[in-house]
């Protein structure tokens, strides 16, 4: 796979819905063996972390009412909170420190009927998505 | 709601699977929202630790599917969750990958994919929301997060030591 191939997977993986990760999985399988190929790669890619996470998985229901371990939970919890807010702050910044378009009232608008408004996400995103597209379109 | 759970949990992800635009972190609001909310299938904290346990495994975020596939209906459960969350976006990237040159260059491409970007923040910082809002009951809690945030924005620290620190402080009862 050259440079530019890889780019280009990336691109389209980054286009679908999903969890991008697993998408690049499929694309790049199938580029080099088919139906076949894609399954490979995805069952490369989610197997072992499967087999790993059920069996905390299995942990966790078991022994998940241990007090020190809810603790060390909570804590873990917490911090992985803190980290999602700074890759999003970190996704944010360049949108939002650049002249405002339409990406931050979308982005808002986005947070706020999910987040606060606790309304279900297909709702909120097909209500958004088409006005999102059309401001895309006809922003040039 | 007397329908059966595995089938609840196959409509909730096979949805997610495709509509979730920025990946599975963005899906977690609406995994929180019918897991929690509607279905009372768990509490705010199992919800908030089964996402730090996804964290701490190795592989994509979107095994926690898995986490709340088991809990709700064993074996069966972790394997209808994560059936329904892979298959139908991959059947779709299958297809659109055949197509992909077609369109690449279209305007409409470049067009949704500039709309999406947006949304799928909103729906991420959604995601952050929710889950301080489960994992945060008490001002040390609180602490951890904004400390944690603040240090994975300004620094490139290995987030794995964040959470041994993270941890310890848990194991220490300061949360």
């Amino acid at each position: 796979m050259t440079n530019d191939e890889f780019n280009e997977t990336f691109a389209l993986s980054q286009f679908l819905p999903g969890p991008n990760t697993i998408n690049f999985s499929v694309v790049f399988g199938s580029r080099f063996g088919g139906v076949a190929g894609a399954a490979v790669a995805l069952l490369g890619l989610v197997g072992p972390p499967l087999v790993i996470v059920t069996i905390l998985g299995v942990l966790y229901e078991r022994y998940g009412d241990v007090e020190t371990l809810g603790h060390i939970l909570s804590g873990v919890a917490s911090a992985a909170a803190g980290l999602l807010i700074a890759s999003v702050a970190k996704m944010a910044s360049p949108m939002f420190m650049r002249e405002w378009n339409s990406g931050p009232p979308v982005a808002i608008l986005a947070f706020i009927g999910v987040a606060i408004m606790h309304w279900p996400l297909p709702y909120v995103f097909l209500g958004l998505a088409p006005i999102a597209v059309a401001l895309a379109w006809f922003k040039r | 709601m007397s329908q059966n759970p595995l089938w609840t949990l196959f409509s909730l992800f096979a949805v997610l699977s495709l509509l979730a635009v920025g990946g599975a972190n963005a899906a977690i609001p609406e995994m929180h929202r019918v897991a929690v909310d509607v279905m009372h299938w768990m509490t705010d904290k199992q919800f908030a630790d089964m996402f730090a346990i996804s964290q701490l495994s190795p592989g994509p975020n979107v095994i926690i599917v898995a986490l709340i596939g088991y809990h709700v209906a064993g074996l069966a459960g972790a394997a209808v969750a994560i059936t329904a969350m892979v298959v139908p976006t991959c059947v779709l990237a299958y297809f659109v990958a055949r197509t992909w040159d077609r369109f690449k260059d279209a305007r409409w491409r470049v067009a949704v994919q500039q709309g999406f970007v947006p949304v799928s923040l909103g729906l991420i910082a959604a995601s952050a929301a929710v889950l301080a809002r489960a994992a945060d009951h008490n001002v040390y809690a609180a602490l951890i997060t904004l400390a944690t945030a603040a240090t994975a924005f300004w620094t490139r620290v290995n987030p794995l030591w964040v959470f041994l620190i993270a941890g310890v402080l848990g194991f220490a009862r300061l949360v």
